[in-house]
């Protein structure tokens, strides 16, 4: 009875995020028309852009499942650009150097995991120690911007500016008389990839539902026979590997690496997920509901970039408002939840636990 | 002798002390004339003053961050982003909106300054209202203002740095100058002295501190026993906002601006550090104010050595990664448990070879 009670609230919480996306974007539609916000394309550059954003939020849900956080992951996508940058500049390969960073990265993970659950320190942190490292680790590879061109890596520059093309008819005339045929690039695949493996597992993989399970309440999942620290530890890992995922899509995005690239990304993306309706308790939360997160940030951005001349700071206010909404409301949920649920125990309850 | 010894180590300060001794020493045996202080144009001069005097803004942070990490179980991760908003507040009342740099001041100084320590209160009681009446988990609820603080800061300063090039704003900190006489002690020292006096005050000679302990320690009990839990933790709130409020102002009168941008960028980072590395718990509860100043110094000591060992400062932070884990885990319970398991196992060894 209860846990069917928990899945609504869920759900609502869900559903008002994604409604709100559709929203802000038609509010966006209507009074941006003549600048071109309604078209499919718009739609697309937020994904395109967000791509490397989408990878690190899929990972960060399953970490903030467990009820833990990782703020390394900005600083890591950054050392993964470098990294990828400085490698191809000199001329190594470039699947070498993708599954070297893939490689750092889940010994990243490994390292922070191990800190975390084996050791007990807290993942703030563990992670922000790990913060600091990547970041440093960035300006000891390079204090310079390093691009990277076709001159120096054309498999790679290849990749990255692939076009995928949608079918011709979707295609709009534009002033000119020239057809533009929406178009997507390779990181988006990667990321949507991500988000939809991230989905399956958490859904029905043995090892997701363990997530839930440590997140919920890490004492009965351990008397379950869950190996709670083996749980928390792969959470990590697979969260390092997935944000150098993420970093590979955002080094197709910028082509090059600097030290204070995606600085404040993890911001973003615990933002996202918050938004999404994951909790920071752990336990509750889905990976649809940060992917629309993504795409609510993403929508705000646009619209301030859009109207051209509102200041920057603009779009980190919204996103703030609808933080502060969404926090609200994920309260309110829980006091009538807490309400409906304390009806039912008896007063004992309230003599244990905090 | 040996009982002495045994019984400094017992107590709960020695190993942020220690840690703290540590870096001092690694520093005297690099440059002899690490400790001198030596006194040119009627101020004090030295490293040690330095490391005194840039590390009081994370001390002063640190204070606030200890209350609200006792009292809620959680970590205030605003703090920096309040220090930049108060800073910001600060010198756009003083030298009116929209001005870029000014010699003459709108209102009277202290108005000024009073206004910035009190707007940091005010997001202090924002945060406290979503923390204690609504029970958001603190890292979240304090999200909000993370995000905000910087951007309403940069509305305020209209997008560009704002400068007050008026001789008495400087004091606050540099140099206290008062007619003929000089105050040989950086003036940050002493409002650090100042803000940590009164907090030590009020914990000790009113039941606060008691209270605080007892609310971070079972939120629930204390309730029960008749504390009035959600104003415990609502004031812990506004005092770490105020603190963050006099850092602020601080800051902006150590560089006689408003850098919305720089002000408190990873202050909040630090000042959590700060409360770790001086042995409190994050999970609530028991803390200790001595502690966390320790820490703050301790932070100051590894950026000073490591900036005066000519360390980049893009650079620095592996480095530092690397101390704070390293830390942090000889703090840990569990390394704790391993060392007493390994002591046991040799004083067994020893008897039974006996």
């Amino acid at each position: 009875m209860k846990r069917k009670h928990r899945m609504n609230s869920n759900t609502i919480l869900i559903l008002i995020t994604v409604l709100l996306f559709f929203i802000m974007y038609f509010i966006g539609c209507v009074i941006y028309a003549n600048k071109g916000f309604g078209n499919f394309q718009t739609f697309l550059n937020i994904l395109i852009n967000n791509s490397g954003l989408l990878c690190v939020v899929a990972g960060m849900t399953c970490v903030m499942l467990t009820a833990g956080i990782d703020i390394s992951v900005g600083a890591l996508v950054a050392m993964d650009c470098m990294l990828l940058a400085t490698g191809m500049v000199k001329g190594n390969n470039c699947i070498l150097m993708l599954l070297l960073v893939l490689l750092i990265g889940a010994v990243f993970g490994l390292v922070q995991g191990f800190f975390i659950s084996y050791m007990n320190i807290q993942p703030f942190i563990v992670t922000m120690a790990g913060m600091f490292f990547a970041r440093g680790m960035t300006a000891v590879i390079s204090t310079k911007q390093v691009s990277i061109t076709e001159a120096n890596n054309a498999l790679f520059y290849q990749w990255a500016n692939t076009k995928i093309n949608f079918p011709a008819f979707m295609g709009i005339v534009n002033n000119k008389g020239a057809t533009m045929v929406p178009f997507i690039r390779p990181p988006v695949i990667i990321a949507l990839l991500c988000v939809f493996a991230i989905f399956i597992m958490l859904r029905y993989t043995k090892f997701g539902r363990g997530l839930y399970a440590v997140g919920g309440n890490e004492e009965s999942a351990r008397m379950m026979g869950l190996n709670v620290k083996m749980i928390k530890l792969k959470a990590y890992v697979l969260m390092s590997i997935i944000s150098s995922i993420g970093g590979i899509c955002y080094c197709m995005n910028t082509m090059s690496g600097s030290v204070q690239q995606a600085t404040g990304m993890e911001m973003q993306a615990i933002a996202a997920t918050v938004i999404g309706g994951t909790l920071l308790t752990g336990g509750v939360g889905n990976v649809l509901g940060s992917f629309f997160g993504v795409l609510i940030i993403g929508t705000i951005t646009t619209l301030v970039q859009t109207n051209g001349k509102l200041l920057s700071s603009w779009s980190n206010i919204a996103v703030a408002a609808l933080m502060c909404f969404f926090i609200i409301l994920q309260a309110l949920f829980s006091v009538i939840r807490e309400k409906t649920a304390s009806k039912r125990k008896n007063a004992r309850v309230l003599w244990s636990g905090k | 002798m040996r009982k002495l010894l045994e019984k400094i180590t017992k107590t709960k300060l020695f190993l942020p002390f220690f840690c703290l001794l540590l870096v001092l020493l690694i520093n005297l045996f690099k440059s002899p004339s690490f400790f001198r202080v030596s006194v040119s144009n009627g101020v004090l001069y030295g490293r040690i003053i330095d490391i005194l005097n840039r590390g009081s803004e994370i001390a002063i942070l640190a204070v606030g961050q200890t209350l609200a990490v006792a009292v809620s179980c959680g970590t205030d991760i605003s703090v920096g982003s309040v220090m930049s908003l108060s800073a910001c507040f600060t010198c756009m009342l003083l030298a009116g909106f929209g001005v870029h740099s000014t010699t003459v001041l709108q209102m009277p100084m202290l108005i000024g300054i009073v206004a910035g320590i009190l707007m940091g209160g005010l997001c202090g009681a924002f945060n406290g209202v979503l923390v204690s009446k609504l029970k958001i988990q603190p890292m979240i609820a304090t999200l909000i203002l993370f995000v905000a603080g910087p951007a309403i800061g940069l509305l305020l300063c209209n997008n560009q740095m704002v400068y007050i090039r008026y001789d008495q704003y400087k004091y606050l900190g540099n140099f206290l100058n008062i007619g003929d006489w000089k105050c040989p002690i950086p003036t940050p020292i002493l409002v650090t002295v100042l803000v940590v006096a009164v907090i030590a005050i009020i914990l000790r000679k009113t039941s606060l501190g008691l209270y605080v302990q007892s609310v971070g320690i079972n939120r629930r009990a204390s309730r029960l026993l008749g504390i009035n839990s959600d104003k415990i933790v609502f004031i812990c709130y506004v005092i770490a906002g105020l603190c963050a409020g006099v850092a602020g102002v601080v800051a902006s009168s150590r560089i006689y601006s408003a850098d919305p941008n720089n002000i408190g960028l990873h202050f909040e980072l630090d000042s959590i550090l700060a409360v770790t590395l001086g042995g409190n718990s994050l999970s609530g509860g028991k803390f200790s104010l001595t502690g966390s100043i320790i820490g703050a110094y301790t932070i100051q000591a590894i950026n000073t050595t490591l900036l005066a060992m000519g360390v980049s400062t893009d650079q620095a932070p592996v480095i530092k990664a690397v101390i704070v884990i390293t830390i942090v885990a000889i703090q840990a319970p569990v390394f704790k448990q391993w060392w007493a398991g390994m002591k046991n196992r040799r004083q067994a060894e020893a008897k039974e070879l006996s």
